[in-house]
This record gives structure tokens, C-alpha cells and sequence, in this order.
């Protein structure tokens, strides 16, 4: 399968990337692993008249260290995500995500700001960041804004990144020792998750989010609610869909992610109890 | 688009179009057909090869991202007195393939794992390797050639 012709034009910093977006308006489309852009282009889902390959800005990829919060580059790879001490230290939910997605040649390519952007709900680091109550730097012709992880997924595929922005870094609260899970059921190796489960404990905000319930990731707020009043694992875990209207597809039908989910959301209750931390 | 790109050591410089993918480079520009096509999607890895020492599916990349790269597929594995690599050693000591059509990507993939984990256990090679599919099946004897070559890479 081949993509439909484009122009390809390469940008070697944030503003090059910024004036060639501005430049070609919406025909165009930043790339960056490519390995959730090309497959679209190959099945002609999408066909964009310029790609912009922003994957050799340099100063995009970085993890810093920022007191009360880790600052991670929108063009880290998922590798250097999973393997960075700092993270695995201070952000673990978060390295060890970037581990599980798709395969190590995938890892290898993929970089975060591309899997957010994408906004597939069946992606695992949307739920993580939402979870871990991540802040997102949208970079624009205007300068910086900020985004929460809450207010990021608009729609299916769709988010809150205007056609003129690029998303240029994700800030993580530091998890405090908090416990976390990461709950991931899926019938083959790589597959994307049928559901998912990011949750840290009460340390670290509590949240827990869901993949593949909705259209976008979604926190399970009536889960979050129910832990803070002191609720039984099983009983807070029972409350998992409630209010969504997960997807039928040929993996699963609505009714059986609404049962995985509850049962994925106990594990993963039972893991923050049961996980030291420090 | 003009391109400049290092296969096995060897400097390949062609005027390519944007949306030609890196496996049709390696196959029919370069005419290095040791790389397979699988799916065609990203999930079986047969294309897999490794760009600046990292395995990647090479039906997902395109020739323009690998411009200035280097480029490594199965040809260039072997010595140029043809001895073969640990990994390549590995898998015939051990008979690691059937039908071998999936055998050139587990090679590079298994190159790239072993790289970047040294000690791999059984459980890490089985992980290490989710991103390639064997439809013979033969998965054991290809576990224990990566296990073998893990070894003798570290000795």
C-alpha cells in the first residue's frame, strides 16, 4: 500500500516547523514517527498535500527535571520514555506505559506528543497522561498556552490543538511514592488495548482513566468519587461505566467492555493498595 | 527528492519520490531483497531492519525520514568474508525457522533486542520479540537462538 503523493518538507527547529505550518494551513500535517500517521496514508484515510517531518527538531526531545513536576519533550520517543531513570523514579506510571505501546521497533519510532495529538482513545499514554493529571504546552504564532489533560481530548481523533499549533511538551506532577496500575487486556502481544486502565492513588490525585470506553480517553469519575468517600474496591470498581457509552466493534461488544472495565479497574485498585510506595 | 542514505556500509544516494516507503528503497532502488514484505502494516515485522542501530518496520518509515541514516538490513550482517553474525549463527545452530519467511526481520529485531538488553532471559526475548510473527509457528527453537546469541554476545 502506497500513500497518495505529498510534498515533504523537513523543519530543523519549533519556528521553522511553526512558519511551514502557517505557510500550508490545514492541507498539511506534521510528522513525526509516522507510525500512526502512515498507516492512515496508506489505507488513503488520509491524504495530506504537504507533510511536515518535524522528527530531527532536537530541542523537543529532552526530560527535565522541574522541582514539583517532569517537563518531557513532545518528540521523545516512547524508548527513551520507558528507560529514563528520572521517570521511572518520579513518573513511573509513565515510563512504564511508554513501555507497553505497540512493539520495540514501534517504541523505537513512536514519540509522545505524536500518540497525544493522534487522540486515539485506544492509545495507552492518552489515559496515562490523563490520569497522572498531566498539563500540555500547545506552541503557536502567538506564543505558549497550556492545556490540561482534561480539557486535550475533544473527539475521536480530535483534540485541542489548533491547525496552526504544535503540542511541544508534557508536564507531569511528580507521583510523590504514590501506588499506580497500569491494567492492559488485549488478546495478542501489540495489540491495541479492547480496554485499558491508568490509575494512581490518592498521593498522586487519585485519578484513573479509562481506554477505550468512549471516544476520547475518559477519566471514571464516579470510580474516583466513590475512592474518596472510602468505598469498597469492589464497590467503587462496580461504578466503572457509569455514564459511558463504550463502542461496540469487532473486538468487543459495549456490554462486555462495560464488564472488563469494572473488572480492570478492581485490579488495578487492588495494585495501588497492594504496590509499595514510598 | 534527492536522498543520501548508508545501506550496509555502502553510500546510496537516489532521487526518490516523498511517499516512497524505506522497504521498497531497500528492495527496488537498492535491490536488496533480503527484506521481506509481511503485512504490510506495521504488525508482523518481516521488514524490520534497523536505522542507526535500532530496529524498525520499514514498511512504516519512509525513505525521506531515513535520509542520512545508516541503514542495516540482513545482507549486511555477515562479515565480508563471510562469516556470519552471533545472531545469524544462533539461528542456524539452534534451527531457528521454518519456512524462514519471517526469518530476516526476527534476525535484525533479535540484533536490536540483544543490543539493548544485555542477560536477556526467556521471558525477555519472548517480549523483546511481540513485534514479529512467525505463521509456522516456530517460535521455541527461534527463543532459543536469540537466548543463545544473547549469550555469546555477552561472553
Amino acid at each position: 500500500m502506497i500513500p497518495a503523493s505529498f510534498e515533504y518538507l523537513r523543519a530543523a527547529s519549533t519556528a521553522e516547523a511553526l512558519s511551514l505550518l502557517a505557510e500550508h494551513g490545514p492541507e498539511a500535517k506534521i510528522i513525526a514517527g509516522g507510525h500512526s500517521l502512515l498507516p492512515l496514508m496508506k489505507l488513503r484515510l488520509a491524504s495530506p498535500s504537504v507533510l511536515i517531518d518535524v522528527a530531527r527538531i532536537r530541542e523537543l526531545s529532552y526530560i527535565r527535571d522541574l522541582g514539583d513536576h517532569v517537563a518531557v519533550g513532545a518528540l521523545t520517543r516512547h524508548c527513551d520514555v520507558h528507560r529514563s531513570t528520572l521517570l521511572q523514579t518520579e513518573v513511573p506510571l509513565l515510563a512504564h506505559v511508554a513501555g507497553v505501546v505497540g512493539d520495540p521497533q514501534v517504541r523505537h519510532r513512536g514519540t509522545i506528543g505524536g500518540s497525544l495529538v493522534h487522540g486515539d482513545p485506544a492509545s495507552d499514554l492518552p489515559a496515562a497522561v490523563l490520569a497522572l493529571g498531566a498539563t500540555l504546552v500547545l506552541t503557536g504564532p502567538a506564543g505558549t498556552r497550556e492545556v490540561s489533560a482534561r480539557e486535550f481530548f475533544r473527539g475521536f481523533l480530535e483534540t485541542a490543538v489548533e491547525p496552526d499549533e504544535l503540542l511541544t511538551e508534557i508536564r507531569l506532577p511528580k507521583m510523590d511514592g504514590a501506588g499506580w496500575s497500569f491494567q492492559k487486556f488485549n488478546l495478542r502481544a501489540q495489540d491495541w488495548a479492547i480496554v485499558g486502565v491508568a490509575a494512581v492513588g490518592a498521593k498522586a490525585g487519585g485519578g484513573i482513566a479509562l481506554v477505550n470506553m468512549a471516544a476520547t480517553p475518559v477519566r471514571a469519575t464516579a470510580v474516583e468519587q466513590a475512592v474518596a468517600a472510602g468505598a469498597s474496591v469492589v464497590d467503587a470498581a462496580s461504578a466503572a461505566s457509569a455514564g459511558l457509552d463504550p463502542p461496540t466493534d469487532l473486538n468487543a461488544s459495549a456490554a462486555y467492555r462495560r464488564h472488563l472495565a469494572s473488572v480492570l479497574v478492581r485490579r488495578a485498585l487492588h495494585e495501588i493498595e497492594t504496590r509499595p510506595s514510598r | 527528492m534527492k536522498i543520501h542514505i548508508t545501506v550496509n556500509e555502502h553510500v546510496e544516494e537516489h532521487d526518490v519520490e516523498a511517499r516512497q516507503l524505506l522497504v521498497q528503497f531497500l528492495r527496488e532502488t537498492v535491490g536488496l531483497t533480503g527484506t521481506n514484505i509481511g503485512c504490510d502494516t506495521s504488525s508482523c515485522g518481516a521488514c524490520t531492519v534497523l536505522v542507526d542501530g535500532e530496529s524498525v518496520k520499514s514498511c512504516t518509515v519512509l525513505t525521506a525520514q531515513a535520509d542520512g541514516s545508516a541503514v542495516t538490513t540482513i545482507e549486511g550482517l555477515a562479515g565480508s568474508d563471510g562469516s556470519l553474525h552471533p545472531v545469524q549463527e544462533a539461528f542456524r545452530e539452534h534451527h531457528g525457522l521454518q519456512c524462514g519467511y519471517c526469518t530476516p526481520g526476527m534476525v535484525m529485531a533479535a540484533v536490536s533486542l540483544i543490543a539493548e538488553n544485555p542477560g536477556l532471559d526467556e521471558a525477555g526475548v519472548r517480549l523483546g520479540l511481540e513485534g514479529n510473527l512467525c505463521r509456522c509457528t516456530g517460535y521455541h527453537n527461534i527463543v532459543q537462538a536469540v537466548l543463545a546469541a544473547s549469550a555469546s554476545v555477552s561472553r
